[in-house]
Parts: C-alpha cells; sequence; structure tokens
C-alpha cells in the first residue's frame, strides 16, 4: 500500500534556508544540505527546495544547490522558485533533482505545465497553487502571495492536473505560518476533484494537524517547515504518532 | 566497470551519485562499443517512453541493449522500456520483457503512483538479498508492467503489478533504488557485486 508523505520544505534565500510567517520576516534556519542532509536520516519521505532568491545570480547558484543536495541525499527533492521555461527545468533535473514546482510562470502560461509533462514526464512536473479565501471564495496569488489573480482555486487545480500536472502542491495564505492547522475543507474539495496526488501546504503546528489532514481531507502528502527546522515537531515522533492512528506511513 | 546509459532521458545524475557513494567506478555513456565493454549495466530512466525509444534510435543503441550479454538492470522508465511494447505514446520497446506498460485507471486510483509502497518478493533473486520482503522503494510512475512470469516482486496500487523483473542477464526495477535510501543502495550494490 502508498504510504502517506512527510515533506518537510526549506525556503531558499542567497543559498541559505529561511523561514517567514506570511512570506515575510525572514529568520535563518541553517545550511540547506546540513539540513537535507539531516531530515533524510530522520526519515522524511521527501524535500521541496523553494528559491526566493531575486538576484540574477540566482539560476546558477540554485543549480549548484540542486548538485550539492543531490549528492547528499538518497531521497527524492523537489526544487523550485521562478522556474519559467522547459531549458531551466532541464537543467534542474539534469543536476539531481526529480521534481520542479511551477508557481507563477504556469499562471501566466498554462501550457508550460503539458510541455514540461510531455518531456520530462508528469511525474517531475508539481503545480503549485497558492489561494487565499476572500471570504465567499479561493483565489490564486501568484509572486510569492503578492499578486491576486482572477483564478478561483478549485477550477486552477483541476485545470493543472488535466494539463498534465503529476502533482498539486496547495498553500492556503491564509493558514501559512499560524500554526492552527491545515484548510482541511479546502484540501478535500481539492483532493476529491482531481485524480492526481495532493500535497497540503500551510498551517502545520502539531501533530493531530498532519492526521487531521490525512484523515479529513485525503490528502496524499503534508508539508511543513518551521515545525521541522526549529526541531518543535521531530519527524520519528511525528511519523510513530500518525502509524498508530492507522496512517499508512514509512518509518 | 559500469556503464551508466545516458540517452537524455532520465535521472543519470541521481544514478551516479549513489554509484560514488557505493565507491564505484562508472561510466556515464551513450557510445555502443563502451556498453559493450562494461561488465555491468544501468538503464535508467525517467519521462516519456515514446521520447525515450526515439532517442535510443537516434543513438544507434536500441539493437545493443537488446543483445548484451552482461548484467542490465532497467530503473523505472529503463524497465518499462524493456517490455515489448508501451501505451505510452504507443511505442515498441526492446522486446525483453513479454508485456505490455499500460496506464493506471485514474478512476480507481490517483495516477501517478508517487510515493513510498512495499513490495512483495514473489522469486529469489539475488538483487534481494538481505532485503526484507515488505521493503519499501520510492516509485514515481503512471504506467506499469503487470505481473508475468518474469516478475520477482510485486507491489500494489488498487492492482498488483510487477515490482522488479529478472529474465537471464536482464534485471528491471520500478521503483527508484537510487532515491530509496539505505534498501535502495543494498539493491544496487546486490546488483553490482552480481
Amino acid at each position: 500500500m502508498l504510504c502517506k508523505r512527510i515533506i518537510p520544505c526549506l525556503d531558499i534565500k542567497d543559498g541559505r534556508v529561511v523561514k517567514g510567517t506570511n512570506f515575510v520576516n525572514l529568520v535563518d534556519a541553517g545550511s540547506p544540505v546540513e539540513l537535507a542532509s539531516r531530515y533524510s536520516k530522520e526519515g522524511a519521505d521527501e524535500l521541496i527546495f523553494l528559491d526566493i532568491t531575486a538576484s540574477a545570480e540566482k539560476r546558477k547558484t540554485l543549480i549548484s544547490l540542486v548538485k550539492d543536495v543531490a549528492r547528499a541525499i538518497r531521497i527524492p527533492f523537489t526544487v523550485g522558485g521562478g522556474i519559467s521555461e522547459i531549458n531551466d527545468i532541464e537543467a534542474l533535473l539534469k543536476a539531481g533533482a526529480d521534481k520542479v514546482s511551477l508557481n507563477s510562470s504556469i499562471v501566466k502560461n498554462p501550457s508550460l505545465i503539458s510541455e514540461a509533462a510531455k518531456r520530462f514526464g508528469s511525474q517531475a512536473v508539481v503545480a503549485a497553487i497558492d489561494v487565499k479565501n476572500n471570504g465567499h471564495e479561493y483565489k490564486v496569488f501568484i509572486k510569492g502571495g503578492r499578486e491576486e489573480t482572477e483564478l478561483t482555486g478549485l477550477d486552477w487545480c483541476k485545470r493543472a492536473a488535466d494539463l498534465g500536472a503529476g502533482e498539486i502542491l496547495l498553500t492556503s495564505m491564509d493558514k501559512d505560518g499560524t500554526k492552527d492547522g491545515y484548510d482541511n475543507y479546502f484540501l478535500k474539495q481539492v483532493a476529491s476533484s482531481v485524480s492526481i496526488p495532493v500535497i497540503a501546504s500551510g498551517g502545520a503546528g502539531k501533530k493531530e494537524d498532519f492526521l487531521d489532514a490525512f484523515k479529513l481531507a485525503d490528502v496524499d502528502a503534508c508539508l511543513a517547515a518551521s515545525l521541522f527546522h526549529f526541531n518543535i515537531l521531530p519527524i520519528a515522533e511525528l511519523k510513530n504518532y500518525l502509524n498508530e492512528n492507522g496512517i499508512s506511513i514509512r518509518n | 566497470m559500469i556503464a551508466l546509459i545516458d540517452y537524455g532521458s532520465g535521472n543519470v545524475a541521481s544514478v551516479a551519485n549513489a554509484l560514488t557513494e557505493l565507491e564505484q567506478e562508472f561510466k556515464i555513456t551513450s557510445n555502443e562499443a563502451e556498453i559493450c565493454r562494461a561488465n555491468k549495466i544501468i538503464f535508467p530512466g525517467v519521462g516519456e517512453a515514446s521520447y525515450a525509444i526515439r532517442q535510443l534510435h537516434l543513438l544507434n543503441l536500441f539493437t545493443v541493449l537488446r543483445i548484451v550479454k552482461k548484467p542490465m538492470l532497467g530503473i523505472c522508465l529503463g524497465m518499462q522500456l524493456m517490455a515489448d511494447f508501451s501505451k505510452e505514446g504507443n511505442v515498441a520497446c526492446l522486446g525483453i520483457f513479454p508485456v505490455t506498460a499500460e496506464k493506471f485507471d485514474e478512476k480507481k486510483t490517483k495516477v501517478p503512483h508517487m510515493g513510498w509502497n512495499d513490495i512483495q518478493i514473489t522469486k529469489e533473486s539475488k538483487i534481494f538479498e538481505g532485503i526484507k520482503n515488505g521493503e519499501r522503494f520510492y516509485f514515481a510512475n503512471s504506467y506499469y508492467l503487470p505481473e508475468c512470469p518474469y516478475t520477482t516482486s510485486i507491489s500494489n496500487n488498487e492492482i498488483n503489478f510487477s515490482a522488479s523483473l529478472e529474465k537471464d542477464n536482464f534485471y528491471g526495477v520500478q521503483f527508484h533504488p537510487e532515491k530509496s535510501g539505505d534498501a535502495g543502495l543494498k539493491l544496487l550494490k546486490n546488483f553490482i557485486d552480481l
């Protein structure tokens, strides 16, 4: 039986792991390669690196980071952050990444999903979708949450799946950094509407939150960052808890 | 020396990293003569089947991979390309394993089949030495090879499918040993030690 996955997320800026609340107030959380090795040893199922560097040197440093991480760990990892061209995707996968996460670029150019899926396989293409509830519907935001789009969350998730994305990484901007649980209501809507795996993101604060997302929203994976970076919740403890509560998990 | 085949379709870097960790000498190659000279051949792959087969033809590797006599290990798409036929792009493959790559049913299960799944060993194989039955490996596949007489282990995603196959000097694994932690490294080492 396929296991549910626990995925630490590492936000990268200028080659360091950073963590903020609601995309601001960044604090340094360590070296990406060191953290990646630690998580791999502690039983993380895979890792996601999101590069939020804005400099012109970004592409070069990201590829060198991917190479270093790929040498250090023997579990799969995804890389995202400002990827907008097939050539960039190819370079990152060649450097050793298993998947790329695409966000703003696919809103502007949805055919990038189908092009990438055709060239590298759906399993290499993660559609990262940031949503915010405006009171009556979930709207899609891009550019790290700074720009609202015309798209509604559920429609865009379905479209991304139809275009050939292999997974949806769904981040609730309302929940991100709050530590009061994932947005299980919306996650369930998405997970039951698409036939590709859904990764829950935004809001994890305690182990019960993960159990709820797996049980109530039926997601395939849960992502968290600060809980793991600052060792508030050790991965092994979380996995034991989920296992005891009937979730199929690798531990 | 191990020949690690580079045909523009895949996770060559990841397999190379795993071989480096195992302190093995290897050569990344798409050269027919080098492949023939190697003691072991690793045939990795991620991506789309018809594109990958076209690459093999362009690089003139299609025939040599069918007739090599040294142990050859196909990984993920590499394994599926060793079948007769793939429904992914409807393409004739290498014809080593007498099966057709089928797609998982999206109405019954999430596709791609992505993540860590357990395998049940159905036939003794040297590549599983020291690996426990029920061990979990990392998979990322939308297509699968059905069970056949050459299946050595199965996994389940609504239906049972071949997690590994073996025929003469040809080995195939659907999962990614290079991404499956210590158990994956052990399997690669077993193949290298054949």
